[in-house]
């Protein structure tokens, strides 16, 4: 209701008074929150905000939807961004990904166009919106987890969000300790974060075709399972996939990104959102972690925001090309199967009728 | 090409041959994560990238300057043997590349991990021989003679800042911090870590003795495999002909009640 009236407020006021928002640039999360506003505004045909949760602090957690609106539920593309603070070229990343596909859908005639009437993008620019905040105060730019506070003796603040998934939660890659980064809270789903993300989706999950969960840094592609003693059944098929893109990235701007399970290529985990969506039956699961492999790390220049945001998007493009044709190209064939024997059988009908 | 199958203690194997990624990736079978590998290992696997960042730290603690800062850029080859007394080696073949002049470099090396309950830092041999091409000694001798003074002692922070910029002028001392930071690296390493350094929190010259530059680093290193970040005082010597050397490493306490005020 608000966010309708702030709408009618600024479109009186004439989108041309907004500032162009810079894509080279880290934002604050206010200006995250106002560049979402506008996209709404400049987009109302297909974008919607849905707001599905709230962090420990109260803050919302906002998702775009983009896509056109058939009246039916539609299959859906998931990205979220920052659900670690410190990893800025992520929520980075989800601006420059939605301003991408909006300006491809305005392609008359563009597969992106052809995309959005069978899919629809759900994308989180900032998922831990009390992390990324804390991460912009003086002194706390490296922090990782969400905000909420210590338990029992413990008084550290912070449940590390990829650790609190309800998925072999608390058993490998993981710490008891409240003070460490990889704390996975009390229980799964204990960070109000994670029960968001997981609510909102168990409903949904049939429709979803691909879970895309945005990291930095090391460049790597993380396919399904953290935890090394499970084995997604499409586990050939996800890095067939992933080295596919992996190898598309790297035409772009002669980035290597290396494409394996988390406990192959980097190390075992559990409880992350990556293998809650595989073992929730979303085929389609993974995790980027983007530019760069350590030299500036978390602190990634803004001059490097336009080309890791440019390659990683021809991966992930290359993934949503995948999954989608898969999905609506066999539908197609399959229909146009259907229109021959129909076809076949009235000329058999016809020659019938004839003699 | 033939594949070459190793030994492993337990159960499952992993292999791999002189193919590209892709079919190296394909060749993967499952891990049971307790099992020490040996044998040809998977270079793309995390046991051999650690081990070849172990090489990196090395090479930065003997070549390493304002000028010269390698970072691992690929693992070619990996065998990895058990020793006596539980120690470790690895045989690796990587590409380095100094992180400033963009220059590759291929090499082989040897990362010994010890065992025992005294553990102690890796131990390293390679087959590198300095830097090739790109000649800093110029750079080197300008920077050391601009800095050769007690006058006006430099003093920086945050390099990198937030934003990922370095202040002009202080990037040979952010390259300093990095290679200093990899004595502590160094022999911070084990099997079960990979460091890179994240942020040099502040750099304070001290006077120059014994002909080295000197100064004070404060800095936050990222272990990978438990994402913490781990703070560490060092004081820097360097000069063009003695190279960097690393001592005072002090590790400091990590701070759980020096939370800055809430912003609201």
């Amino acid at each position: 209701m608000m966010l309708a009236l702030v709408g009618m407020l600024l479109l009186q006021m004439g989108a041309a008074t907004r500032a162009i928002h810079d894509y080279n640039v880290y934002h604050p999360y206010t200006e995250i929150d106002s560049w979402m506003t506008g996209i709404l505004i400049d987009n109302p045909d297909i974008v919607s905000i849905e707001r599905y949760g709230q962090t420990y602090e109260k803050r919302d957690i906002n998702l775009l939807r983009i896509g056109e609106r058939t009246g039916a539920m539609k299959k859906v593309a998931w990205m979220d961004c920052g659900i670690h603070a410190r990893e800025w070229i992520s929520p980075a990343f989800c601006q420059y990904f939605i301003k991408q596909i909006l300006q491809e859908y305005r392609v008359h005639g563009s597969r992106m166009a052809a995309m959005m009437k069978e899919m629809d993008f759900y994308v989180t620019p900032v998922l831990n919106v009390d992390g990324y905040i804390y991460s912009w105060l003086n002194g706390t730019r490296l922090w990782r987890k969400n905000r909420s506070p210590g338990t029992g003796s413990c008084s550290c603040y912070g449940t590390d969000l990829n650790r609190n998934f309800n998925v072999t939660w608390g058993t490998i890659g993981v710490s008891t300790n409240c003070c460490s980064e990889t704390y996975g809270g009390t229980a799964a789903l204990s960070s109000p974060e994670a029960a968001s993300v997981t609510r909102y989706l168990e409903q949904r999950k049939a429709d979803v075709l691909l879970f895309l969960t945005i990291h930095s840094y090391g460049q790597l592609i993380l396919v399904p399972y953290g935890n090394p003693n499970l084995t997604a059944p499409n586990y050939g098929q996800l890095m067939k996939v992933g080295l596919a893109a992996a190898a598309e990235m790297k035409k772009v701007h002669g980035m290597s990104y290396r494409v394996g399970t988390s406990p192959d290529i980097l190390y075992p985990n559990s409880g992350s959102s990556r293998d809650w969506a595989r073992l929730a039956g979303i085929p389609y699961s993974f995790t980027f972690e983007l530019r760069d492999n350590g030299t500036f790390g978390f602190e990634l220049p803004e001059e490097q925001i336009q080309p890791a945001c440019e390659e990683a998007y021809s991966g992930a493009m290359h993934i949503i090309n995948h999954v989608h044709r898969e999905q609506f190209n066999a539908a197609v064939s399959v229909a146009t199967a259907s229109l021959l024997g129909v076809l076949l059988a009235t000329c058999v009908t016809v020659a019938n009728n004839a003699f | 090409m033939r594949n070459s199958v190793p030994t492993s203690s337990i159960g499952k194997l992993l292999y791999s041959t002189n193919t590209t990624q892709q079919q190296q990736q394909q060749q993967q079978v499952s891990l049971d994560v307790d099992v020490m590998l040996t044998g040809e290992l998977n270079p793309n696997h995390y046991p051999a990238r650690r081990a070849a960042q172990v090489v990196l730290h090395h090479l930065n603690t003997r070549y390493g300057s304002p000028y010269w800062w390698g970072a691992l850029r690929q693992v070619h080859k990996a065998t990895a043997e058990a020793l006596g007394d539980s120690g470790r080696k690895y045989s690796l073949e990587v590409t380095l590349q100094d992180q400033i002049s963009g220059t590759k470099e291929t090499c082989t090396a040897e990362v010994v991990f010890p065992g025992g309950p005294a553990g102690g830092p890796p131990q390293v041999t390679t087959s590198y021989e300095g830097k090739s091409e790109i000649n800093t000694q110029a750079q080197e001798e300008a920077l050391y003679n601009q800095y050769n003074t007690s006058q006006n002692l430099l003093s920086g922070h945050n390099l990198p800042d937030s934003y990922g910029h370095v202040a002009p002028g202080m990037e040979p001392f952010w390259h300093l911090g990095g290679v200093a930071s990899s004595f502590v690296m160094l022999k911070e390493s084990s099997e079960n870590t990979l460091y890179n350094m994240a942020q040099v929190v502040s750099v304070t010259q001290l006077a120059t003795e014994n002909n080295q530059l000197r100064f004070n680093y404060d800095v936050l290193l990222h272990e990978m495999v438990s994402q913490e970040i781990i703070h560490w005082k060092l004081l820097a010597s360097w000069s063009p002909q003695e190279g960097v050397k690393a001592s005072q490493m002090e590790l400091l306490p990590k701070c759980h009640h020096c939370e800055p005020p809430q912003e609201h």
